[in-house]
């Protein structure tokens, strides 16, 4: 099959705070991409004349619960897909309460590119700071800022153009990878799909326009060096599908980053060896070589003991195991705080370790972007800990390698996901808001 | 090498993965990732296409061994001859065991009782929970997709349920990287949703270019229908014509294959998959709303039956 001719997946989160229009420029998005379908916006035309609106109302598209249409405001991450010719998307919606900024943040984590609604009247405020935070602290490799409601202002672009200098100098300091900023009228769809006639001072390209040019995670990833978390070891003996492969062993995963041959060395963790692949399964079918999202099953030369969640990497960047995890947290748990001393488990890859929390090293202020000491991290707060494992984990800084670098906090007895947890390494240089958190004997460095 | 046992795309060396690519190794992982952290994992099986899909990816994700776990089949009572001889094909090809939970038992033994309006989609959730206690399975494969519904675009991929079966839209587990956890205490299950991602048109992609097999209704057929709610319904044991209804012989096909009481067909021509595709590709009709009654019945229909513990 071509892959020249076949549109590519772009996958793509929204944030912004209340009445930022978020859910209007969702759904304008959806509909000048003509991904409306005739019944759905039926039903929102119907629902609009109802509530006595002139016209369509674009946000009732995307709010789906039922609490959400009676209060107006959209409470959880959705999931939207359109396509255009030249690509299809996978968009994550995440509210924009500051008490959902966890939405956020699991909509970033998968995020090739962020985009945060900003609303040209009311400028910076505190949830675009949280949302350039957590754009940084994730490292969502691109990051959109949609100027919104510039329709609005009278002189439009001076009022753009200092808040792009604002945007670029917050960018700076939190380390945001790449931001770029276009001027938007969600209402009035200027600007997102087509470039608008109304901003003749803006040459850059619309919303989509930039989305659609935009690389995915999985060639980002590419040129790292290979690692596989190993998720489930193949081996069918007398079961197996056709009688020839009943000596089949294979080690099942999906790979982190690089990309392997056949003949590659590779080094197995955490037993310490290195021995050759002699076969690569992708999907089922073999072939000579496999790269970064692939799923894919390895056979390798020598019998090593490999049991799922160990890790094949090659040898020249094989990881040091580590008891203790030196790690940024953004607390998910509404219902209890995390504190010194508590039990929690870590999955880490492929692997789930018990843990015992140590010190907190700091909360971050979003407001100063300093570090602040408290006692406990309680929902929402991002802020530094130390967690000691039962078993050595094969982690790498976060910035390094995001499929490495993050693992999640889980509660023992509830089995709730409480944590994201970013791995921190203080021999790498971290600029922005992940070094402003960096553990320095005890003090809080900012 | 050998040839592959099953058709696949191989990876490209300096392009991007494909959108199918990206999917599909997806769907793998979580697969491998779930049926590795549960006990006794079940398979939602209806025949229709997404849960046709949802075994194909099964395959691949385990292959060359065997897939690791059964396949659970609610039925309604209400089914499409083709399809249940499609089922039965089907899990004597893979060689994997087939459990049924049916609806028809607990009508006739007085668990449950027939609906004023005869369709049977709603009574399909106290089976299914019986039929997941009983088999003690704690993961649970749905074949649902976040582009179905509103309701739906909001559930995870990896859904935790309650000994109730029941779904609590406020109380979802954030679902960060491809992280999933899916820890729960006795008595709870998790429901895993491998294609949640996926749109009706990369399913259509996908069984075209993958050659995968689907029950003969999916396909044009001629068949006696009546009008019904902007639908055509296929007159038989299930629905008869009423006064008002004039029985008419169609070339329809199928979207979804549901209780053939409450499941309309739409006319086309298309033939094979391929036609199928290029007519998904132009169609202005989602599909539920096409063809699927009971969802009309309110806008918070879907959301109403999946806090029941539907599928």
């Amino acid at each position: 099959m071509s892959t020249e001719n076949t549109p590519r997946l772009l996958r793509i989160a929204t944030a912004g705070s209340v009445d930022d229009g978020k859910s209007t420029l969702v759904g304008r998005l959806l509909h000048d991409t003509k991904n409306i379908l005739v019944d759905q916006l039926e039903a929102v035309e119907r629902v609009s004349r109802s509530r006595g609106l002139d016209s369509a109302d674009l946000a009732l598209l995307t709010d789906g619960l039922r609490a959400e249409r009676e209060q107006g405001i959209t409470i959880d991450v959705a999931y939207r897909y359109f396509a255009t010719p030249a690509r299809s998307f996978i968009l994550a919606d995440c509210p924009g309460h500051v008490q959902y900024t966890r939405n956020t943040v699991t909509g970033a984590s998968t995020a090739d590119a962020l985009i945060v609604l900003v609303d040209v009247t009311h400028g910076i405020v505190e949830q675009t700071r949280r949302h350039l935070a957590v754009a940084a602290l994730l490292g969502v490799p691109h990051l959109i800022v949609a100027v919104n409601k510039i329709d609005l202002v009278e002189d439009a672009q001076d009022a753009f153009e200092a808040l792009d200098r604002d945007l670029h100098a917050l960018a700076d300091d939190l380390g945001v990878l790449n931001l770029q900023s276009i001027p938007v009228s969600a209402l009035r769809g200027d600007n997102v799909v087509e470039p608008s006639q109304t901003t003749p001072w803006y040459s850059g390209p619309s919303l989509l326009g930039w989305l659609e040019n935009l690389p995915d995670a999985s060639q980002l990833t590419r040129s790292e060096p290979f690692a596989l978390p190993v998720q489930t070891v193949i081996r069918p003996q007398s079961a197996a599908v056709s009688p020839e492969f009943t000596d089949y062993r294979g080690y099942a995963g999906q790979i982190a980053s690089g990309s392997v041959a056949v003949g590659d060395s590779v080094a197995v963790q955490p037993a310490g060896r290195t021995t050759e692949v002699t076969r690569i399964d992708v999907a089922g079918a073999p072939a000579e070589h496999a790269v970064a999202g692939q799923s894919v099953t390895l056979s390798l030369a020598d019998q090593i003991d490999i049991s799922r969640g160990d890790l094949l990497a090659t040898p020249a960047a094989a990881l040091q195991g580590s008891k203790t995890v030196d790690a940024v947290v953004c607390w998910l748990d509404d219902e209890n705080p995390l504190r010194e001393g508590q039990r929690v488990l870590l999955k880490h890859t492929t692997r789930v370790v018990r843990g015992i929390v140590g010190s907190l090293d700091g909360r971050l202020n979003l407001e100063s972007l300093a570090a602040e000491s408290v006692g406990a991290f309680e929902l929402n707060d991002i802020g530094r800990v130390s967690i000691r494992v039962a078993e050595p984990l094969f982690t790498t800084a976060y910035t390094q390698s995001h499929a490495l670098g993050s693992f999640l906090l889980i509660d023992p007895q509830s089995g709730r996901t409480q944590a994201a947890g970013m791995v921190q390494d203080d021999s790498v240089h971290t600029p922005g808001v992940l070094g402003s958190l960096r553990a320095d004997a005890g003090e809080w460095a900012i | 090498m050998r040839d592959p046992p099953v058709s696949t795309t191989t990876a490209p060396t300096e392009t991007a993965l494909t959108q199918l690519q990206r999917l599909e190794a997806e769907s793998i992982h979580i697969f491998r990732e779930t049926a590795a952290e549960g006990e006794r994992p079940v398979l939602l099986f209806s025949g229709g296409k997404d849960s046709v899909v949802m075994l194909h990816l099964a395959a691949k994700a385990f292959w060359p061994a065997p897939i690791p776990f059964p396949v659970l089949h609610v039925d309604t009572g209400h089914n499409f001859p083709e399809v249940l001889e499609f089922r039965d094909r089907t899990v004597e090809q893979l060689h994997i065991r087939l459990e049924v939970a049916s609806v028809q038992d607990y009508l006739d033994d007085g668990r449950l009782t027939e609906r004023p309006d005869g369709t049977r989609n709603q009574l399909q959730t106290v089976p299914l929970l019986d039929a997941i206690t009983e088999g003690r399975h704690d993961v649970v494969y749905g074949g649902a997709r976040r582009d179905e519904e509103k309701a739906r675009a909001k559930e995870r991929i990896i859904s935790l349920r309650d000994e109730f079966g029941q779904w609590d839209p406020r109380n979802q587990r954030p679902e960060l990287w491809s992280l999933y956890n899916t820890r729960h205490r006795p008595g709870e299950h998790v429901r895993v949703f491998p294609l949640s991602n996926w749109t009706e048109l990369d399913i259509w992609s996908y069984i075209t270019e993958q050659g995968i097999e689907l029950p003969s209704l999916y396909y044009a057929h001629e068949r006696d229908v009546v009008s019904r709610d902007g639908m055509w319904l296929a007159v038989g044991e299930h629905v008869s014509p009423r006064e008002d209804e004039t029985v008419q012989t169609r070339t329809v096909r199928y979207r979804t294959v549901g209780d053939m009481s409450c499941t309309g067909a739409v006319e086309s021509p298309a033939a094979t998959a391929a036609d199928v595709l290029a007519e998904v590709r132009t169609s202005t009709l989602t599909e539920r709303g096409a063809t699927r009654a009971d969802d009309r019945v309110s806008e918070a229909a879907m959301e109403d039956r999946k806090r029941e513990g539907y599928f």
